[in-house]
């Protein structure tokens, strides 16, 4: 049954069914709903969890590494600023081989400071060890929530995620979302069963320090558990489809490629606008067609070269920027279409929360069919 | 097996801190007041790296380690992931005068402000002593570190300690103490109680460093002592932040204790500093007026 | 030995280190000048000095680090240090 709510409600309503025992989290616009309506929840004993009103980011994901390495399934939210300020802790985390979940309203990096939607802050944490998933839209952002819990806590796993969508555009809007029931979401996600924990009954001693001599096993441990992340989101997505009817088995999702010549590649809702432009543009005989990013990390290198095989050309709009070279979506699918002979555009695109609207992403495909490409999109040359 | 053989030591031998280190009697004799049933949230520091290099670990307990700055944070969570489980282990943080005084401040704060059931153990060095003895916000004043190094133009470190016992104390801690390793059995009693106390509860154990300060090895627990006959350090217990129960000495005047430390020794050699430590001598009495710690004699006039 | 997942490990471990062979000059024990207050064994920072059947107490020299602790905390000075001889 579809309700219709605002997407960071239904967030809120999913991490509730997903049973944490421990949510920590700091406000920053535009979470704060999240973080908001899960307090009501608690304070309404409609969640069995210790809320720790944390006195900052930082503080926040520590707190809930060390109530995950005590045992406990834990949740956190944040963005932008809030998650530059974690940024220590992030990459501590996945060396710990925590599953902390941990959703990311996408926001902009100041300075300067803007509480607008891009991509930036989880974009530029691709470094770190943590699985990220992009949500298109609401329904999504909801849905990976779970998927990320059961791929993070797998024993061949133990990884943390972002689940991440964009600030405004879906945590903000309105949109029918299907909530699966609580039994529904017990039968797909169990309890959480620690691979390990600190406990009296059991001593260990988690997070020490490693030598040259052991380093680089380590490191080399968590990269192969980001691979077989791959395997592990690819069965929980089907299974998740089985008992929901909402299929999750693509890393990357192909929309009316099969015969496209020219291709988007995008994450998050700008998807769902390049869709209905794509529709247009088809109707106009353009084949267009899109491939959706839905899990950037682990990236699907594989995944995107045989999606786009067929293709000739490639516009790529990124909502980040790793200044001094172009998108960081843009380099990633370059190098994974290296050696293919398409040609690959990155357009910068929406920073800090500009409207793109169908038109635009029309503008994108005619520029990348012209050959010009590599460029901030729309930029207001009046003022600069 | 292995702490079998060793007696009761939850601590084990083999870590790598330097001979007659202050900070790993410390840990010795936390772990044999807290027991078995306790998890350990640790900084990066000393203590952190001699006791566990991979895979050597000294420690017989739950023990974690996570960043420099945030075991009051990693301890909140364990805290409440405890709470939900029902279970029963006490939580310990334990982190150098570095972390706890300097770097950790918003942790620290943030956990006791919220009133966890935590017990947090400042090892009290000095200095920033892992990384090479740097000056830290408990330096006290006049001690040459190499951030505050005695020069043509600096008599050394310019400001006195930071007094963490009272900032913890104002965030409602029930129990807040201050203890040696000097006095092994009163520190151990003090984090008895500090773990049976609900709520946040801080001890501040002064551990003096033979490599940081400048001495023989098999001198820390007279530097120990010394720093508590001059009033330099005062071991008391703050109960609800009133004070009771300061140590009292027959005061010694501070130069018996400076003039035995590489790290003073500029206020002997080349020529005698009076005026710095006058003003050393000032602190101490200042100490002494505060705690009440100077055993009167019955013909006192004051 | 396979890496165990966030860099852990059991208790016990750090006994493979038998810090022993740091020394320059060992502790030698005096059992008859004793009187089995136990003040050796209880600030030694290693945890070596362990307590014999019949109450005095010995070092363990496999990870004793010569420190000398133990000589100045004993209230009868019945513990001496001495230059050892490789």
């Amino acid at each position: 049954m579809l309700e219709f709510m605002e997407g960071s409600h239904a967030v809120a309503e999913i991490v509730k069914r997903c049973r944490p025992q421990v949510i920590a989290a700091y406000p920053i616009t535009p979470q704060t709903h999240i973080v908001e309506d899960l307090a009501q929840m608690v304070a309404n004993c409609e969640i069995d969890a210790e809320y720790i009103t944390v006195e900052s980011e930082f503080s926040a994901l520590s707190a809930c590494l060390g109530a995950s390495a005590a045992g406990s399934r834990v949740y956190s939210a944040t963005t932008s600023q809030g998650l530059a300020l974690m940024f220590e802790v992030c990459f501590n985390a996945a060396g710990m081989r925590q599953p902390i979940v941990m959703t990311i309203a996408n926001r902009s990096l100041g300075a300067p400071l803007s509480i607008w939607n891009d991509q930036q802050d989880s974009i530029s944490l691709r470094d770190s060890g943590w699985l990220q998933f992009y949500a298109e839209d609401n329904q999504e952002a909801a849905d990976l929530h779970m998927i990320a819990y059961k791929v993070c806590e797998d024993h061949d796993i133990l990884l943390p995620a972002f689940v991440c969508f964009d600030g405004f555009i879906l945590t903000h809007t309105y949109e029918p979302v299907a909530l699966p029931s609580q039994e529904e979401v017990d039968a797909y996600l169990p309890a959480f069963s620690p691979y390990q924990r600190l406990d009296a009954a059991d001593p260990l001693s988690l997070g020490m320090y490693a030598t040259p001599e052991y380093y680089m096993e380590f490191r080399y441990e968590v990269d192969r558990a980001m691979q077989r992340a791959k395997q592990a989101f690819i069965k929980a997505g089907r299974e998740f489809g089985e008992r929901f009817g909402r299929d999750y088995s693509g890393l990357v999702e192909g929309y009316r490629l099969e015969d496209a010549d020219t291709a988007l590649v995008a994450m998050g809702s700008i998807c769902g606008t390049a869709k209905d432009a794509i529709d247009e543009m088809r109707e106009h005989g353009r084949k267009v067609g899109l491939l959706n990013i839905r899990v950037f990390r682990p990236f699907p290198a594989q995944e995107i070269a045989d999606a786009l095989k067929d293709v000739s050309t490639v516009a790529v709009l990124d909502k980040n920027i790793s200044l001094g070279n172009g998108g960081a979506v843009g380099i990633e699918v370059k190098t994974a279409l290296y050696g293919s002979g398409i040609s690959v555009y990155d357009y910068i695109i929406a920073l800090g929360g500009r409207d793109v609207r169908k038109r635009d992403i029309v503008a994108v495909v005619d520029l990348a069919e012209k050959g010009e490409g590599d460029i901030f999109y729309g930029l207001r040359t009046e003022v600069l | 097996m292995a702490e079998v053989e060793q007696g009761c030591e939850l601590f084990s031998a083999g870590h790598r801190a330097c001979g007659g280190c202050g900070p790993a009697l410390a840990a010795r004799l936390l772990l044999k007041a807290t027991g078995k049933n306790v998890i350990i949230a640790a900084a990066t520091g000393c203590m952190e790296v001699f006791s566990t290099p991979y895979p050597e670990t000294a420690w017989g307990v739950p023990w974690i380690h996570s960043l420099f700055e945030n075991p009051a944070a990693v301890a909140s969570g364990i805290e409440a992931a405890l709470k939900r489980q029902g279970r029963t282990e006490k939580v310990v943080c334990i982190g150098g005068d570095g972390s706890t005084l300097d770097i950790g401040v918003l942790c620290i704060s943030g956990a006791f402000e919220r009133g966890h059931d935590i017990t947090y153990i400042c090892y009290d060095n000095e200095a920033y002593m892992n990384t090479g003895i740097q000056r830290s916000g408990a330096t006290p004043y006049g001690a040459s570190t190499t951030t505050s190094p005695v020069g043509a133009c600096s008599l050394g470190n310019p400001r006195p300690k930071k007094d963490m016992p009272a900032i913890l104390a104002a965030h409602g801690a029930p129990y807040v103490a201050t203890a040696s390793i000097a006095y092994p059995n009163d520190f151990m009693k003090k984090v008895e109680r500090a773990i049976n106390t609900p709520g946040p509860c801080y001890i501040q154990v002064h551990t003096p460093c033979c490599t940081g300060w400048g001495f023989e090895a098999g001198e820390t627990l007279n530097m120990a002592k010394l720093a508590i006959e001059t009033g330099l350090w005062v071991n008391y217990e703050m109960v609800d932040g009133v004070v009771e129960k300061a140590k009292k000495v027959s005061r010694k005047p501070v130069e018996e204790y400076l003039q035995k430390q590489k790290r003073f020794r500029h206020l002997f050699k080349p020529a005698r500093r009076d005026d710095v430590i006058a003003q050393i001598q000032a602190i101490a009495d200042a100490n002494a007026e505060r705690f009440g710690i100077d055993i009167k004699r019955k013909e006192s006039s004051e | 030995m396979a890496l165990r997942v966030g860099c852990a490990a059991a208790p016990g471990r750090s006994l493979e280190n038998k810090t022993g062979a740091w020394r320059v000059f060992k502790p030698v024990f005096d059992p008859e000048n004793c009187t089995k207050c136990g003040m050796c064994a209880l600030v030694c920072p290693e945890g070596c000095v362990h307590e014999t059947e019949e109450g005095t107490f010995e070092p363990d020299l496999d990870y004793c680090k010569g420190c000398g602790l133990c000589v100045e905390t004993c209230p009868k000075k019945s513990i001496r240090m001495e230059k050892e001889e490789k």
